[in-house]
């Protein structure tokens, strides 16, 4: 496995909410001022923690949604979907309101991450929120003016379940990428195909084992565990197959 | 120092005592870089490679062979959840190197899928380490490291190498995947040693 060394302390820093989107019912972007940012890679993850009155604190991390553009920049995006009796998510997505401090540390990871100066084509897929990281790697691959084809296979129950609808419009409005939206409940007018990513979605619309790609995966444990299974059946090099596991495995074992 | 979150409360929890920024779950999460390995017994091995170059080997029948220990322990994974007193069968690595002619210091995990990790040897000997097959009383799935992962309960749970395929022993201390991008080299919970610096 490749070997990123990425060592140096961590220290927290305050942020200032810029701005807040809703995504969907259930998301919401924020967009975060901190000065001292010291920039990150496409894919990184930061740590958010939050201080009741009292001293209580809490702590989750979370996928940085947008590129770095720069030594200038000091403004990062969250995108948090809310967990089911979560504890952190439900204060970042109904709570939390422009102009409130945020406490964040970060950048975290050095292996689920996409730069510019890679080889190879990119293949991104992702379930529900998985797809905030790899809208990182979009946003980065639009920012650098990267001609490296793209592909991004995007897993949602419903379109109303779709995160970053307007800007997912415009990045497949560049001839090198590519998105393909698979609904696993509801399809929109004139998609007659409702299910699961299978072997025949990734036969299809994913590059091929020859093509060389690396492939990032993102979602639910259940997911990531399904897709990366079938891109190993169906050829692809484990070695160039990353991998991002949220949430519970589905059982209690 | 810090700040306060405006509008957040909380939620405490009372009775367990969790390391520092932890959560409890009932669940069994997962947190892995690739695809997970397929691995059959019969086509395990285990290797200990000592500072000197010499190799010890096991296969499935001889770890099978061995005797093992119930252990029942809490776990702690660096993305803060921790699930208390999970049991699990394995071979104590003190019964593993016992016949290694080592005084070697640290040692480096190597699993199948070529991740890797730190641990000194003090960590892995006197009843704190064991090669685990079993989970809650059936053979460990892949996805949890299975046919047999390292367990190292007292640091951090990325420590305990799934899909484990031997130890590689030496004088010096080397980084290991995840201590490579970023995470901490030894990961203890309750001193919440989460990444570099910490």
């Amino acid at each position: 496995m490749e070997r990123t060394a990425i060592r140096r302390r961590l220290t927290w820093q305050v942020g200032t909410v810029t701005d807040v989107r809703r995504e969907t019912e259930t998301a919401r972007t924020i967009v975060l001022e901190v000065p001292d940012w010291p920039g990150h890679l496409a894919g990184q993850h930061l740590d958010v923690r939050l201080t009741a009155p009292d001293g209580y604190r809490a702590s989750r991390s979370y996928s940085i949604a947008s590129a770095w553009s720069g030594s200038d920049s000091s403004t990062i995006e969250l995108t948090v979907e809310q967990v089911p009796d979560g504890e952190v998510s439900p204060y970042l997505v109904d709570v939390i309101n422009v102009g409130d401090p945020l406490e964040i540390r970060g950048p975290v990871g050095g292996w689920f991450v996409w730069k510019p100066e890679q080889d190879g084509p990119v293949q991104l897929i992702g379930g529900g929120s998985g797809v905030v990281p790899l809208r990182a790697m979009l946003r980065s691959h639009a920012s650098a003016g990267s001609t490296t084809p793209f592909r991004l296979l995007y897993s949602v129950r419903r379109p109303e379940s779709v995160i970053y609808v307007s800007d997912l419009k415009e990045l497949a409005s560049s001839d090198d990428v590519d998105v393909r939206l698979v609904y696993t409940r509801d399809a929109p007018a004139g998609e007659p195909r409702v299910g699961r990513i299978d072997a025949d979605v990734i036969s299809q619309y994913a590059f091929k084992p020859e093509d060389g790609a690396t492939t990032y995966v993102c979602g639910p444990t259940p997911f990531v565990e399904t897709v990366a299974d079938l891109l190993v059946a169906a050829g692809h090099d484990p070695a160039r197959v990353r991998t991002e596991r949220f949430g519970p495995t589905g059982d209690s074992r | 120092m810090g700040i306060v979150s405006p509008g957040f409360t909380g939620r405490r929890r009372s009775g367990t005592e969790l390391p520092p920024g932890q959560y409890l779950t009932r669940e069994f999460p997962v947190l892995s870089a690739g695809p997970t390995p397929h691995v059959l017994p019969e086509h395990w091995e285990f290797t200990v490679t000592s500072e000197t170059g010499e190799k010890y080997k096991w296969d499935w029948a001889a770890l099978m062979a061995l005797p093992a220990e119930e252990i029942t322990k809490d776990i702690h994974c660096v993305t803060r959840w921790s699930k208390l007193e999970t049991t699990w069968k394995g071979v104590s690595l003190d019964t593993l190197l016992a016949d290694v002619e080592t005084g070697a210091d640290y040692a480096m995990a190597h699993s199948y899928g070529g991740y890797t990790t730190n641990v000194p040897m003090d960590d892995l000997l006197d009843g704190q380490s064991w090669i685990a097959y079993e989970y809650d009383g059936e053979p460990l799935d892949p996805e949890h490291g299975g046919p047999a992962r390292l367990l190292v309960p007292h640091l951090y749970f990325w420590k305990s190498a799934k899909w484990v395929r031997g130890l590689v022993l030496s004088d010096t201390e080397d980084l290991g995947f995840w201590e490579t991008a970023g995470y901490h080299e030894y990961g203890d919970p309750w001193k919440e040693q989460r990444y570099a610096g910490d």
